[in-house]
């Protein structure tokens, strides 16, 4: 039986998540008599976002569901035309990125399909076996689901690399999109960064601040270091808290997880829910005045003193 | 009209959990308990909204253990009006949780339902989304913003990237971001005049509905822990480490 995979994307591009969603998919394939990988693309004039989708290496099928109804992304109706997919053909596994797409989409499509949904999972045992962080990511469960049922999955982009792009593409295929149902639900506009900000989740490096800064104006030194090692920059629960920055800056278990090649703390103290969403990275700096700080117990490199006086001479140094 | 807040009792953020020896999950012996925090700003919104005359009852309902009484009576302290408690000592899933949720929905016919965006235990971030699908009722999830006016919600929603907001006919399920609000503290006064307020105890099974789980947690084990690292002494230092022997920058 194929696995569908959930694909994320603004109508225009898809999003890089997608790709990582696709590496779990392939390591249940290869699990599972190598079955098929389909991508289920649902927007509206996503032409290209599924022409993206099929040449993401392992995939074997884009399935595009394009219709005016399924433009706004609403979870109601998007869950409906998964469902109708997954009436359509019958899937081993249903998976999506465990963005706020995917936490928003799967559960009611679980729910629906009468199936316990595996939140972010980080690794696949065996095509019914998977692990996830729980407590912060302060344990790691091995989790089984029992057979037979379809398997209803969100991964996290730190666990799987994001599949590679090739150049010939899979085919399209269009699906009936669903009618448009009257669920009274109502997109009134949406307010996002700038799209030049580097993603959190899929920069190679990584600044964050946190309490440290003291105020939302020193964040600029940390985005001139941002900008200088063409890094994403992320903030501590407590920095959002206090107002400095937008939420969606969050470094941690309720914020994003992210494990980037280079992950530099400045000002942040190391609180567990920070470090459920950053100790995966591969090098860690941190840059705190307090020297008994938590945040040094997981840096590989730490430096004592004012982040406010440091930030600048490393920017400078650079 | 009546809201309805679904609460969990969990570890205390504070509290750093130990995986067992012998892998069986984590140990919760003699931990500090207390209310998920995500539940806390959704018991605020849900008092907030009956002090602005929206809403004129708050009702906060539980599921586990009789333990979890005490987590209500801390709803209750902070301005809850009654609390329900469905009993049972079997460990529920989210789903069995929706399904148990969707009985009391059904009883009770509050017009919205609150809950925390996830549990700070599992982590598993779904109890809203699956009531709300189970109830064939719209979802508003990651709150940071919330008007009820006219039979319907606006919701605005922490998204990638930013903010979306909504608009949602009335019954509909929210789900809380941290921004929504910040939770008052509970005053001793208040503590007291909880202890008068209703509690009422269900038994799960008496809810006629499937709960048995659906997984099963082979083992749990401590995260590889991380070599010791090193401190430097300046920026210089730091650099050549980072070139030189890391080789990231």
């Amino acid at each position: 039986m194929p696995i569908l995979v959930l694909a994320e994307h603004d109508n225009v591009a898809l999003k890089p998540a997608t790709q990582h969603t696709v590496t779990a998919a392939r390591k249940i394939s290869e699990k599972a008599d190598r079955a098929e990988i389909h991508i289920l693309v649902m927007g509206q004039d996503a032409g290209k976002v599924a022409e993206a989708a099929a040449r993401i290496e392992g995939v074997a099928k884009v399935v595009l569901a394009d219709a005016p109804q399924l433009g706004p992304q609403t979870a109601e109706i998007l869950a409906a035309q998964v469902l109708l997919q997954t009436g359509t053909e019958q899937y081993s596994h249903v998976l999506a990125p465990a963005t706020t797409f995917g936490k928003n989409l799967l559960p009611r499509v679980a729910a629906q399909l009468d199936v316990q949904q595996i939140s972010g999972i980080t690794d696949v045992l065996s095509p019914t076996t998977f692990v996830r962080p729980i407590y912060a990511g302060n344990a790691l469960a091995t989790i089984e689901t029992i057979a037979g049922a379809i398997i209803v999955l969100t991964t996290l982009s730190t666990g799987f690399d994001a599949a590679p792009i090739v150049e010939t593409g899979a085919p399209i295929e269009p699906a009936k999109a669903i009618a448009n149902e009257e669920t009274g639900v109502r997109l009134v506009g949406r307010q996002l960064a700038r799209s030049d900000k580097i993603e959190l989740t899929a920069a190679r490096i990584v600044v964050s601040g946190g309490r440290g800064l003291q105020k939302a104006e020193n964040f600029q030194l940390l985005e001139a270091l941002a900008a200088k090692l063409n890094a994403a920059v992320g903030a501590s629960r407590a920095a959002v808290d206090a107002g400095y920055v937008p939420n969606d800056y969050q470094v941690g278990q309720t914020g994003k997880i992210v494990a980037p090649e280079l992950y530099i703390a400045v000002g942040i103290s190391g609180a567990i829910q920070h470090l459920a969403g950053m100790r995966d990275s591969k090098v860690i700096v941190a840059i705190n005045k307090d020297p008994d700080a938590p945040i040094f117990q997981v840096a590989d490199y730490g430096l004592v003193g004012d982040a406010l006086e440091i930030l600048p001479q490393l920017t400078a140094q650079l | 009209m009546k809201i309805l807040t679904p609460i969990k009792r969990v570890v205390d953020f504070t509290v750093k959990v130990r995986v067992k020896p012998d892998g069986s999950g984590v140990d919760l012996d003699n931990v500090k308990m207390s209310m998920n925090p995500f539940d806390e700003i959704a018991v605020e919104e849900a008092i907030r909204l009956r002090e602005r005359g929206v809403a004129t009852e708050v009702i906060a309902v539980s599921l586990g253990s009789a333990t979890c009484q005490e987590t209500l009576r801390t709803a209750l302290a902070m301005g809850a009006d009654r609390a329900i408690l469905v009993e049972t000592d079997t460990e529920l899933e989210p789903l069995a949780v929706a399904k148990l949720l969707r009985q009391i929905v059904l009883k009770e016919e509050p017009q919205l339902v609150i809950l925390g965006k996830q549990a700070i235990d599992d982590d598993s971030n779904q109890t809203g989304q699956m009531l709300a699908a189970l109830l064939d009722w719209p979802q508003g999830t990651f709150a940071s913003k919330l008007e009820v006016a006219a039979g319907k919600a606006t919701v605005t929603r922490e998204i990638d990237g930013g903010l979306e907001t909504l608009e949602l006919p009335l019954p509909a399920i929210i789900t809380t971001d941290l921004r929504l609000n910040e939770p008052r503290y509970t005053t001793l006064p208040n503590i007291m005049k909880a202890k008068k307020r209703p509690l009422d105890i269900l038994k799960a099974a008496d809810l006629q509905t499937e709960v048995t789980p659906r997984l099963k947690t082979l083992k749990v084990e401590a995260p590889h822990p991380r070599k010791p690292g090193i401190k430097v002494n300046s920026v210089e230092d730091l650099i050549t480490k980072l070139r030189n022997e890391a080789k990231v920058i």
